[in-house]
């Protein structure tokens, strides 16, 4: 080969092309390779050392769920032909890949009754941040206004955005367990070009969505856009209404669609996707039809080929970075192609009466749980709103010690809001999914009650 | 025609393939009450399992894929994805692993990270790394958001970031993203920057420069000590853009170049799965001077050997997406570093700027280079770009009838039309992963076509005529968007 190029060693190739000066001179500061049942062993290692929701009965939750996911899922991720292509450039070779997306658009668009849905981005919180840009560039106001009840991960990556581009992001409070009404209305004025809020919001609570939208129609009318922003004929001046929705309850949750919502969002994880300690998932992105042409990210689209045969192909392609560079809508590129496959085939799998199916034995044993863990001594509710798939309760003992004492007992009881919320320090964050059955929710009760009162008296402590 | 129907006009009313756990709790009315309730239930389709298998399974079927052949896409890195890491991605202990599980708990999943850390410092040449970037297009945000923290530290406000013309479509898509206005620079006759055009717009409102080296035509800029030193004589930072970074791997790196701001491609050069058009993950590595202003959380390892996230971080930039990146992707590229040690990452590189340049060295000796010159330059490293015009004053087909016709002898064109400053581009990287038959093989049918093109320039113009369909009309889809199935 080297004879080919007409070169006299490998060496000479790189000598040529790279200046002494900035060449490595020594090997890579790194362990020797492996052979491949070594590298199994170690990664093998590594994984004994976590304690997954496989060793332990969990009620984590807080942005990510502990969904059963369906072999079909894993069949159809595993598959070469949907595993090791890239990007469909080439539509004639890839009318698969293409066709997952139309259907996964259509999925989505169906779940949250809107018009338009792209074929996803990266995940929940950054497409949280995504959604407050699309705003920015479709009416160029500065004010961005967040429910604390939105996740604390999207909020932060909110901020982080958010301050490059001159975004001023505005916190509301929660009020018994949602959004404040009367601090949402005084927060959104004129200036404000984007309210988002969360449903169910990051305490398990179903938020009035229409309400929180009507209000936020009503506060920001009438402010004109800033200069230098060009808004799009027919774009409304009023606050783009963002929500960022769970997609499970949306089988018996009224959709953002039918809620005055102009942008829907989500993490999709729990469509078909593994935990995997946070990702890849994706993100879904769903509009009505005044953003299309706004929207970050690829979009698959119907046509024809020269035989007239029925094709699909990417689309409205001029919104995007490798096109339309620094005047882009967005400088995603590679989307989550792979992980919305799954979220699509999830979503079959579910069907039309399934998703409906699980959303009310989320909803019925929810509220099972409320009540079990909130009958036990030294635990009561932190809120009274409706709730589907996660709750939050208050502990009369320090909620780390508690945790622990149950992990040990072999049950993760959920999320210490202390985490994230200096004002819930007592809050405990339970979620539900269908692989939590009543045994398990009692087991839970019981375990945390004990939890509880062993740390709720000092002598208990070191019982 | 059944084979393009979607699962939305397949299947019939009740069919289904989920079972619901029966409900095992009192039932309890008015949960929720009626105003929130969703009034019409979501047209999902209803389909049985043997239906949705057998749908998907014929779907995929109208995929090229890396697993099937060539896929020598510049710039996208298409090496092969060994199949050990889709196995212990899958261990319940990586793939079950909550995000939010106590540290004290994940302590492998912690270790994991830090290992690849420091590997992928060490490949960089910089000594801090976050992990958290969720894509190459996520780590250039990350970067010019630190390069923006770095100076607003300092009381520093600066205004433009330069790109060249070279450059990949995020970086300026990044640049207005994270509010600044982008400068482009021009190329000089060897490919690199043009350093004249630099030394003119290299000036204290420059924020930072982002580069490709090599850049997007396969070509090294060995003026980079220089462009350095022109770059950090006016306080900006040099950001690297790692697409390419499968060039260099144990032969040169970006930090000894005097990069800042590093981000690697997970998905190009250490073999996470492409997935159709992802997942990816974009890491960033950093110098000293960033490193404050890292993404939170990071990882630390205490004295006695343990791991913990510290979110305690007052001058970072945040948070630019939930948890702490994606960790499936770690596990892999993880898995391959492993695999391969410094010698064999070395020895990746060496192989890639190999092929390449064989490839090229190749299409050379069978006459191709007449028709389809190179653009830059005598050799190449991991990629090349060559310029289709010629071909198309000489033979009436354009890049885009080569590429078209390249799918009727079984091979995944390369990029086609980028880089934007070769008229008729074709950037071709078939990284080393690809024995010499198989690149044999490719040259051939390069040189096939142009000789069936010299005698009916139509067949390649027509192409193609084996997939699953031919040309599709594309403008007629973005001028009519048809982006769902009607129901």
């Amino acid at each position: 080969m080297l004879a080919e190029i007409g070169v006299g060693s490998l060496e000479e190739l790189f000598d040529r092309q790279i200046p002494t000066a900035v060449r490595l001179q020594r090997p890579l500061d790194l362990p020797a390779g492996m052979s491949e049942h070594e590298v199994y062993a170690h990664l093998r290692e590594l994984a004994a050392h976590n304690t997954s929701a496989e060793d332990e009965l969990t009620f984590l939750g807080a942005g990510m769920y502990d969904h059963y996911v369906p072999a079909v899922v894993d069949m159809l991720m595993e598959r070469s032909e949907f595993l090791t292509p890239y990007t469909p450039y080439q539509p004639e070779i890839s009318q698969g890949g293409l066709q997952v997306m139309f259907e996964y658009q259509t999925a989505i668009s169906e779940l949250t009754a809107l018009a338009v849905s792209n074929a996803s981005v990266y995940e929940g919180p950054s497409a949280v941040a995504a959604a407050a840009y699309l705003a920015r560039i479709a009416n160029g106001k500065p004010k961005i206004v967040v429910s604390r009840g939105v996740h604390p991960h999207a909020r932060a990556a909110l901020r982080t955005t958010a301050s490059a581009y001159g975004g001023e992001v505005v916190e509301v409070a929660l009020r018994d367990g949602v959004t404040d009404p009367d601090a949402w209305a005084s927060a959104i004025d004129q200036d404000t070009g984007a309210v988002i809020f969360a449903q169910p919001n990051f305490l398990g609570a179903v938020e009035d969505a229409a309400a929180l939208a009507q209000a936020a129609k009503d506060e920001s009318a009438g402010g004109p856009a800033s200069d230098g922003h060009v808004a799009g004929s027919g774009t409304p001046q009023t606050a783009v209404v963002v929500g960022s929705y769970d997609p499970i309850p949306l089988g018996i949750l009224r959709p953002p669609g039918e809620c005055g919502v102009d942008v829907a969002v989500g993490e999709g994880q729990s469509l078909g996707n593994r935990l995997d300690f946070g990702g890849p998932s994706f993100g879904f992105f769903a509009a009505t039809e005044a953003y299309l042409r706004r929207m970050p990210g690829r979009i698959a689209g119907e046509t024809l080929d020269v035989d007239g045969k029925r094709g699909f192909v990417l689309t409205l392609q001029t919104r995007e970075q490798h096109i339309r560079r620094e005047k882009a809508t967005s400088n995603i590129c590679t989307a989550q192609a792979l992980n919305a496959l799954a979220g699509v085939v999830y979503l079959s799998w579910l069907g039309r009466r399934g998703l409906v199916e699980l959303g009310e034995l989320l909803l019925q044993r929810t509220h099972y749980a409320r009540t079990a863990l909130t009958s036990v001594d030294g635990v009561e509710a932190l809120h009274e709103q409706p709730v589907v798939r996660e709750f939050a309760v208050r502990l009369d003992a320090p909620v780390d010690r508690v945790i622990a004492r149950c992990q040990d007992a072999g049950i993760n009881p959920g999320f210490a809001l202390a985490r994230e919320y200096d004002e819930y320090a007592d809050g405990l964050l339970v979620a539900i999914t269908e692989q939590r059955s009543k045994a398990d929710i009692d087991r839970l009760a019981d375990i945390l009650g004990a939890a509880v009162a062993a740390e709720s008296h000092p002598a208990g402590a070191h019982a | 025609m059944s084979d393009t129907l979607t699962i939305f006009e397949k299947g019939a009313p009740g069919r289904r393939a989920f079972t619901c756990p029966t409900l095992d709790v009192p039932e309890v009315d008015g949960l929720l009450p009626e105003a929130f309730r969703r009034g019409t239930e979501p047209r999902l389709p209803e389909v049985s399992e043997p239906e949705l298998v057998r749908h998907y399974v014929n779907l995929s079927k109208r995929n090229f894929d890396l697993d099937s052949g060539f896929y020598p896409l510049g710039s996208c890195t298409m090496k092969h994805n060994p199949r050990l890491h889709e196995r212990v991605a899958a261990l319940p202990g990586h793939a079950r692993l909550h995000p939010l599980q106590t540290p004290a708990r994940a302590q492998g999943a912690l270790e994991l990270m830090w290992n690849l850390e420091r590997a992928l410092a060490e490949v960089a040449g910089l000594p801090h790394v976050s992990l958290q970037p969720s894509a190459g297009s996520h780590g250039e945000l990350a970067g010019v958001l630190l390069t923006r923290a770095f100076h607003a530290d300092r009381g520093d406000v600066r205004t433009k970031v330069l790109t060249p013309d070279t450059a990949h479509g995020t970086n300026p898509a990044t640049v207005t993203m994270a509010g600044y206005e982008v400068v482009k620079l021009g190329t000089n006759p060897d490919g690199g920057i043009d350093l004249d055009d630099l030394r003119a717009k290299a000036d204290e409102d420059v924020a930072c420069l982002m580069l490709t080296n090599p850049n997007t035509l396969g070509v090294f800029d060995h003026n980079i000590e220089e462009i350095a030193e022109i770059v950090h004589e006016v306080g900006a930072t040099l950001y690297y853009d790692g697409a390419n970074l499968n060039a260099i791997m144990g032969i040169s790196r970006p930090g000894d170049m005097g990069f800042d701001i590093v981000h690697f491609n997970l998905h190009k050069s250490f073999t996470q799965p492409h997935g159709g058009g992802g997942p990816g993950s974009g890491p960033i590595a950093v110098a000293d001077r960033i490193e404050p202003f890292l993404p939170r959380p990071v990882i630390v390892r205490g004295r006695d050997g343990t791991f913990d996230l510290d979110d305690e971080r007052p001058k970072s930039i945040g948070k630019l997406r939930g948890f702490q990146g994606n960790y499936g992707c770690f596990v892999r590229s993880y898995a391959y570093i492993r695999s391969l040690g410094a010698e064999g990452l070395r020895d990746a590189s060496e192989t890639a700027v190999l092929n390449a340049n064989y490839l090229l060295a190749r299409l050379r000796s069978l006459g191709v280079a007449d028709e389809l010159p190179l653009a830059f330059g005598e050799l190449c490293m991991h990629e090349f770009v060559l310029s289709g015009a010629p071909m198309k004053r000489d033979l009436q087909i354009r890049t885009l009838d080569l590429a078209k016709r390249l799918l009727d002898h079984g091979f995944h064109p390369p990029t086609v039309y980028f880089p934007l400053l070769v008229d008729e581009a074709l950037l071709i990287e078939p990284t080393e992963t690809e024995t010499r038959e198989t690149l044999d093989a490719f040259a051939e049918a390069i040189a096939e076509i142009l000789r069936e093109a010299a005698e009916d320039p139509s067949i390649a113009r027509e192409a193609p005529y084996t997939t699953p369909v031919r040309r599709l009309d594309e403008a007629g889809a973005a001028k009519r968007p048809v982006i769902r199935q009607a129901l």
